[in-house]
């Protein structure tokens, strides 16, 4: 049984579809990324899954039972918000413990369960601080801690590492990512992080519009982009379009682009990720059966460990990453060859 | 230099706001009621004002719509506070903006208005009329202080407390009402001072033979000046600076800002 579902799930606000037939299920302990463009639907969902969004129609399901008539406070949900939310008068401890006392748990059991919950979180010995004399990343584990401390049957995080600088938020997503596992927590988040949604999820759902564009593990919507908006918004992507002819898809400046996978006849459009495209002189033979097209790089963009070339091919402009094991650029002007195995030709729909 | 200079004005300041106030104080222990010197120290003004039952039962009065003021008041606007800032509804804006002329329009036209529309439903005047023409002015005063603290949070910490377990009553008893709690003492005062100050709607609407204490010592200073009235109004700025000391004492206890 999915610990959550979201069945045809509609909510407009006037012309605008915030949510537009939404359909999905997270099985028990998945950790779930909802990414997308801002006004994209992602944190509509979630809060509709919260109970804060009542939407205009479909049903959702938490552990089989229908909610969408629970108010927020009996639902079983634990959420982490973006700014964190936390008690500004409380501690600590009466932070964590806030969701305990309010469902009038013993207060012996109050205490062994939100000291095991800090530790979890690695914030043993904090428990009398206030919530403003604690750093960005502490104030984020205190409100993770207070999520998970009634045993929620979700966890909710909306833009959870949003508010932390690059560093804390690497550490945190690992972090994270160890705690869902321990805990066991069915976990839906959402990020505009595409980097943050590969690392996290198990499968991630990308949104547009209010609609579902593609859902499945990080590699498989990275590797296999079904869309040109999945393609250009999880990473970045180089398009071709043009007509199929004769088992390749044949560009209007001349270009013949080869794919191992099927290709719909007619109209078509191919996605090809910068990094699996190689650079060569342009004498060197490719490989059996590769694509292989010439071009001029225009531009450089040094980034430390790899490089970005920016390359004109047939009155296009391409994106190639290259490893940066040469310790210097290639020079911008220069004529280079790109091949690129035809697996990493990706038919995606416009 | 800058500095002198601002110490200055704020000098000039200081002594324009307190040396009448200073004054008073000192010349209701003057033995002489026609403020002449030197000063021989008496404290016979403030016996005869424990003999005056006009003054004190006015103040007595003024002491008692204040503190009803303040209590009804401050409920109220606390929950309209809530109602404009949490729910959105038909006529919101429309009502907010209303909420303001009040605050604007003198106290002398809303009084005469008050006199008449009270005469003529039949409320009549009275402690009763004086008290309900307090609450309908202080009220904006309460909803625009508590609503600032309010807007100042939004909505994520009842969300929080929602997503925790929370039904609504419990989150604004444990989550809204602690954290808004300095902005609702800070209206609260504000509706005992414009009760407790308030002269001209409590002038209009008592009746002969019940006054308050701004409206008795009006009529006490019309009748000729007596230094009882230098002694009641040192008692009152006495007291008066005492609860600002306690609440200004209270606001850095909770460290919020």
């Amino acid at each position: 049984m999915s610990a959550v579902e979201v069945r045809n799930a509609v909510k407009r606000y006037g012309a605008l579809a915030a949510l537009d037939e939404v359909t999905l299920a997270v099985p028990e302990g998945e950790f779930f990324g909802l990414l997308g463009p801002s006004g994209s639907g992602k944190t509509t969902l979630l809060r509709a899954i919260a109970g804060f969004v009542v939407p205009d129609s479909g049903e959702i399901r938490i552990d089989g039972q229908r909610i969408e008539g629970v108010p927020v406070h009996k639902r079983g949900i634990g959420m982490v918000f973006q700014n964190y939310a936390l008690f500004p008068h409380l501690s600590v401890f009466d932070n964590v413990a806030f969701g305990l006392s309010v469902r009038r748990v013993a207060s012996g059991e109050i205490r062994s369960r939100v000291a095991e919950a800090l530790r979890l979180v690695r914030l043993s010995g904090l428990e009398e601080r206030r919530p403003r004399q604690l750093s960005g990343g502490q104030q984020q584990r205190v409100a993770l801690a207070r999520a998970l401390v009634t045993r929620p049957k979700v966890l909710l995080l909306d833009e959870p590492l949003g508010a932390l600088d690059k560093r804390l938020r690497q550490e945190m997503q690992v972090e994270l990512k160890l705690i869902q596992r321990t805990v066991g927590i069915t976990t839906i988040f959402v990020t505009h992080d595409q980097e943050e949604a590969l690392t996290l999820s198990d499968r991630i759902a990308i949104l547009s519009e209010g609609r579902l564009v593609q859902v499945g593990p990080p590699a498989e919507v990275y590797e296999r982009p079904a869309t040109r908006f999945a393609a250009e918004f999880l990473g970045e992507a180089n398009l071709f379009s043009g007509r199929v002819d004769g088992g390749a898809l044949r560009t209007a400046s001349g270009l013949a682009i080869f794919s191992a996978r099927p290709m719909p006849s007619g109209e078509a459009l191919i996605a090809v990720r910068p990094e699996k495209i190689q650079l060569a002189d342009p004498g060197a033979r490719a490989a059996e059966g590769a694509n292989r097209i010439t071009g001029q790089i225009l531009r450089s963009i040094y980034s430390g460990s790899s490089i970005a070339y920016r390359i004109e091919v047939a009155g296009q402009e391409l994106t190639v990453f290259e490893q940066n094991r040469a310790a210097r650029a290639r020079e911008e002007g220069s004529a280079v060859a790109l091949t690129w195995a035809p697996e990493h030709s990706i038919p995606v729909a416009p | 230099m800058a500095p002198l200079a601002f110490r200055t004005v704020l000098a000039l300041v200081l002594l324009f706001l307190y040396l009448p106030l200073g004054v008073m104080a000192v010349m209701a222990f003057n033995q002489s009621p026609l403020y002449a010197l030197p000063m021989v120290f008496d404290t016979i003004w403030f016996e005869r004002l424990a003999g005056n039952e006009r003054l004190i039962g006015a103040g007595i009065n003024s002491i008692l719509i204040a503190l009803a003021n303040t209590a009804i008041a401050t409920a109220l606007g606390t929950m309209a506070a809530l109602a404009f800032q949490r729910y959105r509804f038909r006529g919101s804006s429309l009502l907010q903006i209303l909420l303001l002329p009040p605050i604007t329009i003198p106290w002398l036209i809303i009084g005469t208005a008050m006199l008449v529309l009270f005469f003529w439903t039949g409320i009549g005047r009275g402690l009763h009329a004086i008290l309900l023409g307090h609450v309908a002015l202080s009220l904006p005063y309460v909803i625009v202080v508590v609503g600032a603290r309010l807007r100042s949070f939004g909505v994520s910490l009842e969300e929080a407390a929602a997503t925790l377990g929370a039904g609504p009553w419990t989150t604004f008893r444990r989550v809204t009402l602690p954290v808004i709690a300095p902005g609702v003492v800070a209206a609260a005062l504000f509706a005992f001072a414009v009760s407790f100050d308030q002269f001209v709607i409590s002038y209009f609407l008592a009746p002969p033979g019940v006054s308050t204490l701004p409206v008795e010592i009006y009529s006490a200073i019309r009748k000729g000046f007596t230094p009882e009235i230098n002694a009641i109004s040192t008692v009152i700025i006495l007291v008066s600076m005492g609860l600002m000391l306690a609440v200004a004492r209270l606001y850095r206890f909770g460290g919020e800002r």
